[in-house]
């Protein structure tokens, strides 16, 4: 078991870039599961960027963009690609290195 | 019965084709893969796909003014283009230039987290980007299947394929899809359930330790198109595709005499030479001269200012300008000006097969008149594929109007099948033959056969001088052919004979000339004598004359002195 508080000061900044088509219905999920999981769980401490690949589709090349929706997780590293409309809370969460389940487990006991 | 209105001809426009500008592959696939349309190449690792595609848009970009994409799922940008500099293709030059554009879509599965609904709008935005920026024509999608090893959720995935293939339709490209053969199906991931189009198989095959690769098309909707396996090279100069179709029985036949090389050989034969564009066969044991032969016929050849090309497989090219030197053949001349092109391999080196292509492909770049294959005998394998592939290469010749000279290391009596096989391929057939009597071991030559024309049906001696094969005068006895010693032999006995006779006439001539001379004496002696005789009788007729005339003035004399007395 890895050990961790949540609350531990010397937590990462995360720089996260999502990149999203246009204004489907698709995207705006994605954009609003993502919006709710860093208030939750990045407070004050993520930096995310929404980039619409249509409107700048060079990206596509520098961050190897292939599935839309795309959360590209570059900071802290290893960097990440988290593909979906973000639904799956816990998996965004796992690949994003964020332990729910000790921080959940903590707050019980707590 | 229903009258059924005829059915108006279908006029059915011609499917546009794109042009590969592979050697060979045009000509199978009449003029190209379908424009605007996907392919899907498949085969094994290792079988060319990479480098068909990759020729595809190079030659789109230089030849035919169609700029290209590349999206490899595989290798990285900087790798295609090393892999492919060695065959001249200037890939970072095209990238530089606008004409070619290479996008490496790399696919990490340990950096994927699947967590919810998605598609592959990414890729397509990609594309769609690598297309307008060079405005391409062509698209490579190299090996699309590995976003299988990316994304766990095939249904998306094989939706999202689907969708792919159509939009390259959309975008009117042309478009080559390759895929990884797979067990009891053409691709891994049945690709070919979506690219339906154009569909050719790459397959590299090992038998008896020796690689050929062959390419089948396999299906090609909308077009006729070459249904064997053809055998395909790839070597420095790139891709070729050996065709089987393009070469017919449609050549014309050329009626010009070509030199043999050799002044005697050529008497032999009622037009002075083999026909142009005819096949020649020179069969023969070791050490009879077959490849001296050849080399005299290469010889003559740039002597007349044409281009020869001598395809050798059991000698450098160092080793057989040095050897055909010593009988006084110099090719290195015709080297130097470019005329004669020596390409050297071991049969060994890959299948008679991907030899063929070889040669098929270098004649047709180096055009020469005459072609010159030492031995044939060399390649090894059933008997039937080597019969088809000579026949190709043959008729290959025979189509450009090119005399070919192919020796063989067997003589005549103890051909095998292949031989036989060979030898019906071909117009004339030299057959070289060890003599062995007397206790010499001479070389005779005679013309087997030779079609369309008529020829000596005589063994020839000859020797090799250091003016090349010379052929010693014919000498037909009663004993049939005789050579070395035993001709000569004979034709000093002849000479003898001939001088005996010589001598004999002389000596009755003048025999004879004797007792004319004896008999004209005579002649002249009966003449005398009759002369004389004549002269004896004319002389007593005028004594007669004279008498009588004395007696008749005696006469007249006495009457009158009676007269007086009276």
């Amino acid at each position: 078991m890895t050990e961790g508080p949540a609350d531990q000061p010397d937590q990462p900044q995360y720089v996260l870039r999502l990149y999203v088509t246009g204004s489907t219905a698709r995207s705006a999920r994605a954009i609003e599961n993502m919006r709710r999981i860093c208030e939750d769980h990045l407070e004050g401490r993520y930096d995310l960027e929404v980039v619409d690949i249509y409107q700048n589709p060079t990206a596509t090349i520098e961050q190897q963009i292939i599935a839309a929706p795309t959360l590209v997780k570059l900071l802290p590293s290893p960097l990440r690609r988290i593909i979906g409309d973000l639904s799956n809370k816990e998996k965004v969460l796992a690949g994003l290195d964020i332990h729910l389940q000790l921080d959940k487990q903590l707050a019980d006991e707590g | 019965m229903t009258d059924v209105a005829p059915a108006p001809a279908r006029e059915a426009p011609s499917l546009v084709k794109a042009p590969t500008g592979i050697d060979g592959f045009d000509d199978i696939t009449i003029g190209g893969l379908p424009a605007g349309r996907p392919t899907l190449v498949c085969g094994g690792a290792g079988c060319g796909k990479t480098l068909l595609a990759m020729t595809f848009l190079v030659n789109g970009a230089e030849q035919f003014d169609e700029p290209g994409v590349f999206m490899s799922f595989e290798e990285r940008a900087e790798d295609l283009a090393a892999n492919v500099a060695s065959l001249g293709f200037d890939i970072p030059g095209l990238v530089a230039r606008g004409r070619l554009m290479i996008d490496h879509v790399r696919v990490e599965r340990g950096e994927i987290e699947e967590t919810g609904e998605y598609d592959l709008e990414g890729l397509f935005v990609r594309l769609d980007y690598a297309i307008s920026s060079v405005g391409a024509r062509r698209v490579v999608l190299d090996t699309v299947e590995a976003l299988f090893s990316g994304f766990t959720d095939t249904a998306i995935l094989r939706a999202e394929l689907r969708r792919l293939f159509g939009w390259l339709k959309d975008q009117g490209v042309t478009a080559i899809i390759t895929g990884e053969r797979g067990a009891g199906q053409l691709t891994r991931h049945g690709l070919e359930e979506y690219v339906s189009d154009c569909v050719i198989l790459l397959d590299n095959r090992v038998e008896d330790q020796i690689t050929t690769r062959r390419l089948r098309i396999v299906k090609y909707r909308g077009s006729a198109h070459g249904t064997n396996e053809y055998p395909f090279l790839i070597d420095d100069q790139g891709i070729s595709v050996l065709p089987v179709t393009s070469a017919g029985l449609d050549h014309e036949a050329l009626s010009e005499p070509v030199s043999s090389g050799v002044p005697g050989l050529d008497a032999m034969m009622a037009t002075g030479g083999y026909y142009q564009g005819s096949s020649v066969l020179i069969s023969g044991g070791s050490g009879t001269g077959k490849t001296i032969l050849a080399a005299q016929f290469a010889d003559t050849t740039c002597r007349r200012g044409e281009r020869c090309l001598f395809f050798t497989f059991e000698e450098s090219p160092e080793q057989l300008v040095r050897n055909v030197a010593s009988v006084g053949i110099d090719l290195r001349q015709h080297l130097v000006r470019g005329l004669l092109r020596i390409e050297a391999a071991r049969p060994s080196l890959f299948g008679f097969e991907m030899h063929l292509a070889r040669m098929i492909r270098d004649v047709g770049r180096f055009q020469p008149a005459g072609v010159v294959v030492d031995p044939v005998s060399a390649f090894r394998g059933p008997s039937f594929e080597i019969q088809a592939t000579m026949l190709r290469l043959v008729d290959s010749l025979k189509a450009g109007g090119v005399t070919g000279v192919f020796t063989s290391l067997t003589p005549a009596h103890t051909m095998t099948e292949a031989d036989h096989r060979i030898s019906s391929l071909m117009d004339t057939w030299i057959s070289l033959l060890d003599i062995e009597e007397s206790g010499e071991r001479n070389r005779g030559l005679y013309v087997l056969k030779s079609r369309g024309m008529s020829h000596s049906n005589q063994i020839r001696e000859y020797r090799l001088t250091e003016h090349g094969v010379e052929l010693s005068r014919p000498y037909v006895g009663a004993g049939g052919v005789l050579t070395g010693s035993a001709r000569v032999l004979q034709e000093a006995r002849e000479q003898a004979e001939t001088v005996r006779l010589r001598q004999e006439a002389e000596q009755r001539r003048r025999e004879f000339e004797r007792r004319r001379t004896a008999t004209e004496r005579q002649i002249a002696e009966l003449r005398a004598a009759l002369e004389a005789e004549a002269a004896e009788v004319a002389m007593l007729n005028e004594q007669a004359d004279l008498r009588e005339q004395t007696a008749e003035q005696d006469r007249e004399a006495m009457a009158a002195r009676r007269g007086a007395a009276e």
